[in-house]
């Protein structure tokens, strides 16, 4: 159990943990109560959603999961975790977000890289299903790793990392404020949470007693009521992953990941009338040759959100390649242009018809 | 490590336990951590007050608090300057019910100044927005942007160099902006995708156009309806066009005055309308695409009664210079005159009703000109121009905008 969760990640860290919890108070359970109660704790740790205090190992009925796609956020590397209280079970559903019980927390850290392997924690982001909704908490980190503290107004942390593709990033680690985690996490106005759908989850993890499919895992443990077998859910692809499917389906496939938790029927930017899920098949509301709304100068003079077979006149790619506060897409979360996701995206506009 | 969070230095005086808070901000090296934390912090009836002086920005603001009032010095004394602005896409971002904001200012934000977002009763009162740079492409979108709100007051407030709209008001219903001055943007005042706004006793002037009224396809609101436009100062809105390419004002004529596209039962009266070197008022339908089947562009059911139209058509500007280079005197109204449009392959029509009643032209009769294209959209090459007025009709006016804060 204990091995489990970071499998594959920052084992020098986790060795130091292991070290530090032999002397540990003996294993409670995650204070489910904390969780529920009207306001945040203090400190991460209070939770008792890890065995140490430097949350390097989850604690029991915490589960680590992946995503086949995820939101850019400049290389940063991401530890999530799903908390689900005993007795109850998040139910599938094909195409939306699982339906998660009341006693819910969705537990996501982000972390600088190392050059030597070793991971520093930046903040732990809570995502937490109590009685009359969501709530989102995040926790920064202090330097010394050992405690992450409530911090609703945000932070700044100088960092810097080499990310998968190789690139240098060095830039003030931005940790939004509480209105700034709503800024994503909005539907109809009040906060919900955006990865964990079947297909997003649908691929193997690498738990400690072995890679599992996580819809297989999650359903054997008692955490999901209703999953059919892999084979018959739906799966997302790696957007970044050339041979894991179609330009078309990666593309519309990273937009759906990192633009559609605003641009829906409900969320934030459904004023713009640009809808980017996966599951909307009207090109036009998609952005093909869909004129701007209230873009702005962000329109840098192009007629049309998408411009088939014209990437340099088709404003969605040009926003992602801005780091201008007034123009760039996404408003929040990153500092630095996702190259790959230009790539990609520049390609399918390139081949559109 | 270096935290943002606040130093704490933030006063807060306490006026009993469950009380309304008053939150007092201070210019300084903290005041965005410390303004930020407050705007998150605050409770249902506590008061954001900002003291007088100038307050350099990072990072944009945002409130998610209903009943929370937002208070400056003045828009002259309290200024919150994003000239140095390095994150967010709004100067302020308010998403929360019964929210006041009064008595200061936003400058230089590096994408839209304030945007109120799905409020319910959002009041903007004496506050400023501008881009104190002058006239530029690469300034903000919109100065004063409620979106997706109901019940919305805008008085007595300024809104400045904006390359889209200075008080921008879009897909809300019950709206009233009033008392107000927009000068130096592309379009002075606009109303777009919106239900029911009294727009009246403004000043909009030394824009491109001055008051804009329009529907839109393709968005979660159309069918924009119901606005009277009355009492206004709609004079010298003669700067050249400064919108970025793409949006739909850059299509906007220089020397505009009051533009109605699209939109159902538009009255606008006792205004005062020079100056303008295009035209003073301009009826067009929407002459895009059209993927809706919920939306007609054509403006419809339109008065036009008991304004006094000043000097106009001095500088025409966009496919109007083209027509007055042909020698056609541009008038104080100009109607496309499309009746009919086309909508999933098939025309498509309803009673257009454009009337014009006791309007006065000092020292000449007031001047009409439609153009008499056939379809909503069509070339002008296709118009068939003609002067006569039209048809003398009865259309009921909408109803006053009367608002739960007002």
């Amino acid at each position: 159990m204990r091995a489990r969760a970071l499998a594959g990640f920052a084992i020098a860290a986790m060795a130091l943990c292991l070290a530090a919890l032999a002397g540990a108070q003996a294993q409670r359970p995650v204070n489910a109560r904390l969780l529920l109660g009207d306001a945040p704790a203090a400190r991460l740790s209070d939770y008792r959603l890890f065995l140490d205090s430097g949350a390097r190992t989850p604690n029991a009925r915490v589960t680590p999961y992946g995503l086949n796609t995820e939101l850019y956020a400049d290389g940063a590397v991401k530890f999530r975790y799903v908390f689900i209280p005993p007795g109850a079970q998040a139910q599938y559903h094909e195409s939306e977000v699982f339906a998660f019980p009341v006693g819910t927390a969705l537990i996501k850290t982000f972390a600088a890289p190392g050059a030597d392997g070793t991971m520093r924690f930046l903040e732990t982001r809570l995502l937490i299903h109590r009685d009359d909704g969501w709530v989102a908490y995040p926790y920064v980190w202090n330097e010394a790793q050992s405690e992450a503290v409530y911090s609703p107004i945000g932070a700044e942390i100088p960092v810097a990392w080499r990310d998968a593709a190789g690139d240098e990033h060095a830039l003030a680690w931005r940790v939004p404020n509480r209105n700034q985690c709503k800024g994503c996490h909005d539907r109809d106005g009040v906060v919900a949470p955006i990865g964990p759908s079947a297909r997003n989850l649908n691929r193997d993890y690498p738990y400690a007693e072995g890679a599992a499919n996580q819809l297989t895992y999650w359903a054997t443990l008692g955490l999901l009521a209703g999953a059919p077998a892999p084979s018959d859910a739906p799966r997302a692809p790696d957007a970044y992953a050339a041979d894991d499917a179609p330009l078309a389906l990666r593309a519309r496939t990273y937009l759906d990941v990192n633009c559609a938790h605003c641009h829906n029927p409900r969320g934030p930017a459904a004023t713009s009338g640009l809808d980017l899920r996966l599951a909307n098949e009207a090109a036009y509301s998609w952005g093909v040759m869909k004129p701007p709304v209230a873009a702005g100068r962000a329109s840098a003079g192009m007629a049309f959100s998408i411009e088939p077979g014209h990437p340099e006149r088709s404003i969605l790619l040009h926003r992602m390649e801005s780091l201008d506060p007034g123009v760039m897409m996404p408003e929040l979360g990153r500092q630095t242009v996702d190259a790959r996701a230009v790539a990609l995206i520049r390609e399918w506009i390139a081949e559109m018809e | 490590m270096r935290w943002a969070l606040a130093a704490g230095a933030a006063l807060v005086f306490l006026a009993g336990a469950a009380e309304a808070r008053t939150w007092r901000i201070e210019p300084g090296p903290n005041a965005q951590a410390e303004l930020q934390q407050a705007l998150i912090e605050a409770r249902p009836g506590d008061t954001v007050r900002l003291d007088d002086g100038r307050y350099v920005l990072s990072a944009g603001l945002s409130l998610d608090v209903d009943r929370v009032t937002i208070r400056g010095e003045g828009h002259d004394r309290t200024i919150l300057d994003f000239s140095n602005q390095r994150q967010g896409a709004e100067g302020l971002m308010v998403t929360s019910d019964r929210v006041t904001l009064r008595d200061f200012a936003v400058e230089n934000a590096k994408g839209d100044a304030i945007k109120a977002q799905g409020c319910d009763q959002i009041s903007f009162i004496r506050v400023r927005a501008e881009w104190t740079g002058g006239p530029s492409p690469n300034n903000g979108a919109y100065g004063l942007y409620p979106v997706n709100c109901t019940n919305v007051l805008i008085e007595e407030s300024i809104a400045r160099g904006a390359s889209d709209a200075g008080i921008y008001v879009g897909q809300s219903r019950n709206i009233i902006v009033r008392a107000s001055l927009a000068e130096l943007n592309v379009a002075g005042i606009e109303i777009e995708n919106s239900f029911n706004a009294d727009v009246y006793r403004n000043t909009t002037t030394r824009n491109t156009g001055g008051i804009l009224v329009f529907d839109l396809p393709g968005l979660p609101q159309v069918g924009g309806h119901s606005v009277r436009v009355f009492e206004n100062r709609i004079v010298d809105n003669n700067t050249d066009n400064f919108a970025p390419e793409g949006n739909i004002v850059a299509g906007v004529p220089s020397g505009t005055g009051v533009l109605v596209m699209a939109n159902r039962n538009v009255h606008i009266f006792d205004n005062e309308i020079g100056d303008n070197g295009t035209v003073n008022v301009m009826l067009i339908a929407y002459r895009g695409e059209i993927p809706d089947t919920r939306y007609n562009p054509l403006p419809r059911d339109i008065v036009i009664r008991d304004n006094s139209f000043g000097r106009v058509g001095f500088a025409p500007d966009g496919d109007l210079a083209a027509l007055a280079q042909m020698g056609v005197a541009l008038p104080d109204v100009i109607w496309d005159g499309a009746e009919i449009y086309s909508a999933a392959g098939a025309p498509q029509t309803e009673p257009v009703r454009i009337t014009m009643q006791n309007n006065a032209a000092p020292g000449r009769a007031p001047t009409f000109l439609s153009l008499g294209v056939p379809v909503a959209g069509a070339a002008l090459s296709e118009a068939q121009p003609r002067m006569e007025m039209p048809p003398a009709a009865s259309v009921e006016a909408p109803a006053r905008v009367r608002l739960p804060q007002d």
